[in-house]
């Protein structure tokens, strides 16, 4: 057959199934995510049906996958909120990195993979998955609760911290080295520092250039913008992701909210493509013998990002069950856990440990999955039951007498 | 009457206003981006946790506002429907092809015609009660009659087109 066909064929056909993965996923209320990332380990390297023809066009759009997955990330924002939330929330933002970061980092070292991959897995376990946060927040009906502006912040702290996190890994894994790093990350705070306040003071100008009631110009303009830009900022060493996050922030009002409704399709398929390419790349014969070892880290981290919840809903005067729903719901991670690892998969520049893909994707699997339904943990009966009996005790038990 | 009614920003997704009632309930409203509201009741044992969720569309929402905004006026009217039987009330809003749109109460003559009277104009979310004759119509505004039904039915007519009998 002639290769065009063939690729047709692969496309759909995997289209096809990721649809109907989509289906089943929302049918049991889960995030396709972990769905895709299985339908892409099934295919590809090692899988049980290889694809040949459109691996191409995989790694292509996955790209576009990871571009369009931040323009939306960075619409969602204005650059007031992001710069209002750092005030406010910076301090939930550091007991969060420190927290999250540190055993990824420590657990990279302990195995042995050096410095660089301790760097790429401080990242992996560090960032909460806005997408699935934010879908299952609305699907508990927890958006109006008042915990909820304190997991938001912490996930627009932790959007901006990749901001200047992903060059920086950018540079290292492209062997440019700690010096060409530290270059790196000074023209991408530069960059991001401009950014937002060009987007606060001029937001509405850069917005004045498209014209929201005309979708198709629309469309082309956004999505044409993006892709320029995310492509000079990679030819800066910047990251061609933080280039687009950076382009949905500086566009505002009716032009962003139009853009997103317009990019949501796109963004759905092409980040499908994203999570499966991901798999694709991976050998699921690498994966059992990473399982326990993502299993135990997963179970840290988790551990981890509750107590993060945690202490920062009691710093805000969060009473004890709102602490809890807080802790467990930044538990998921998610789209950016896979973008750095396929950053670190992808470079050419330095040989990366091969077993930090599988691990990636077995750990993104972990908690993707057991996140949405840790998440419902405090609506359960005996939960709450355990927290009243802990209260009433805790009232019960005689104040400190000071002396 | 003054009550605090609490701004918090939603990053991402938009606003929440809430506020505590007198008798100690939290209630609030999720505003979000694309304009969709969500009215929100918190947990009595656990106040920073909501029990409901009630997602309204704009309409739904603009008549809710109306209904708590105008409750004051209805009530009243509803003691007075409970002491004269058959006597109705209705709110009756004037369309922008209205004859009457940019006119005085006085003009349409309702009371003369169908012996039924408007006791207020809600415009809005505010009630106007008692207007006189001189008072002047906008479209959009809802007029609030007492009357027989057919005295009621007359009034509907004359806003709509100026003829008592349809």
């Amino acid at each position: 057959m002639h290769d065009q066909t063939v690729l047709l064929i692969e496309v759909g056909a995997l289209l096809l199934g990721l649809g109907l993965l989509g289906r089943l996923s929302r049918r049991i209320g889960l995030s396709p995510i972990p769905l895709y990332l299985l339908a892409g380990l099934a295919f590809g390297h090692g899988g049980i049906v290889p694809l040949s023809a459109s691996e191409e066009f995989f790694a292509v759009g996955a790209e576009i996958g990871v571009i369009l997955l931040l323009v939306m990330l960075g619409l969602e924002y204005t650059a007031s909120e992001l710069v209002g939330n750092l005030r406010a929330a910076a301090p939930a933002g550091l007991i969060d990195g420190l927290l999250n970061a540190l055993p990824g980092a420590a657990f990279a070292l302990l195995l042995g993979w050096g410095w660089l991959a301790a760097v790429v897995l401080a990242g992996i376990t560090w960032v909460s998955s806005s997408g699935v946060i934010a879908k299952v927040l609305a699907d508990l009906g927890r958006l109006g609760n008042r915990e909820t502006p304190v997991i938001l912040s912490i996930l627009v702290i932790e959007d901006l911290a990749m901001a200047l996190y992903l060059p920086l890994v950018t540079a290292l894994l492209a062997g440019i080295g700690l010096l060409g790093g530290a270059q790196a990350l000074v023209i991408a705070v530069a960059t991001v520092v401009v950014v937002l306040v060009v987007a606060i003071r001029y937001g509405h100008i850069i917005s004045r250039m498209f014209a929201p009631q005309d979708p198709e110009a629309l469309l082309l303009g956004v999505l044409g913008l993006t892709l320029l830009v995310a492509g000079l900022a990679a030819g800066l060493k910047v990251s061609a992701a933080v280039g687009a996050f950076l382009v949905g922030i500086a566009l505002s009002g009716p032009v962003a909210h139009h853009a997103t409704q317009l990019l949501s399709p796109l963004r759905d398929l092409f980040a499908a493509v994203f999570f499966v390419f991901f798999g694709l790349a991976t050998d699921p014969a690498d994966m059992p013998p990473v399982l326990l070892p993502a299993l135990g880290l997963a179970i840290v981290t988790m551990g981890t990002k509750v107590l993060t919840g945690y202490l920062a809903a009691r710093r805000v005067g969060i009473a004890l069950p709102g602490r809890w729903r807080t802790g467990l719901a930044l538990v998921p991670r998610g789209e950016f856990s896979i973008v750095i690892a396929g950053l670190a998969v992808t470079s050419a520049g330095v040989a990366m440990e091969p077993q930090l893909a599988p691990l990636a994707t077995a750990y993104v699997l972990i908690t993707v999955v057991t996140g949405p339904m840790l998440a419902r943990l405090p609506d359960m009966r005996w939960f709450k039951d355990w927290l009243r009996r802990k209260a009433q005790s805790a009232a019960m038990s005689p104040a400190p007498v000071a002396d | 009457m003054r009550v605090r009614v609490e701004q918090t920003a939603l990053p991402g997704i938009g606003v929440r206003h809430d506020m505590v009632t007198t008798s100690g309930r939290r209630l609030g409203v999720v505003t979000h981006r694309s304009g969709r509201r969500d009215l929100v009741f918190y947990d009595r044992d656990d106040p920073d946790a909501c029990t409901a969720d009630i997602p309204l569309t704009d309409d739904e929402a603009e008549a809710l506002a109306d209904i708590l905004g105008a409750s004051l006026m209805l009530g009243q009217l509803s003691g007075l429907r409970q002491q004269a039987a058959g006597l109705l009330t209705e709110q009756i809003s004037i369309p922008a092809g209205s004859p009457f749109v940019g006119r005085r109460l006085g003009d349409t003559k309702a009371r003369t015609r169908t012996s039924a009277s408007i006791v207020a104009v809600l415009r809005e979310r505010e009630v106007i009660a008692s207007p006189d004759p001189a008072f002047r119509f906008e479209a959009g505004d809802v007029v609030v009659v007492v009357g027989t039904r057919k005295g009621l039915d007359g009034v509907t007519a004359i806003l709509a087109d100026g003829d008592p009998d349809g």
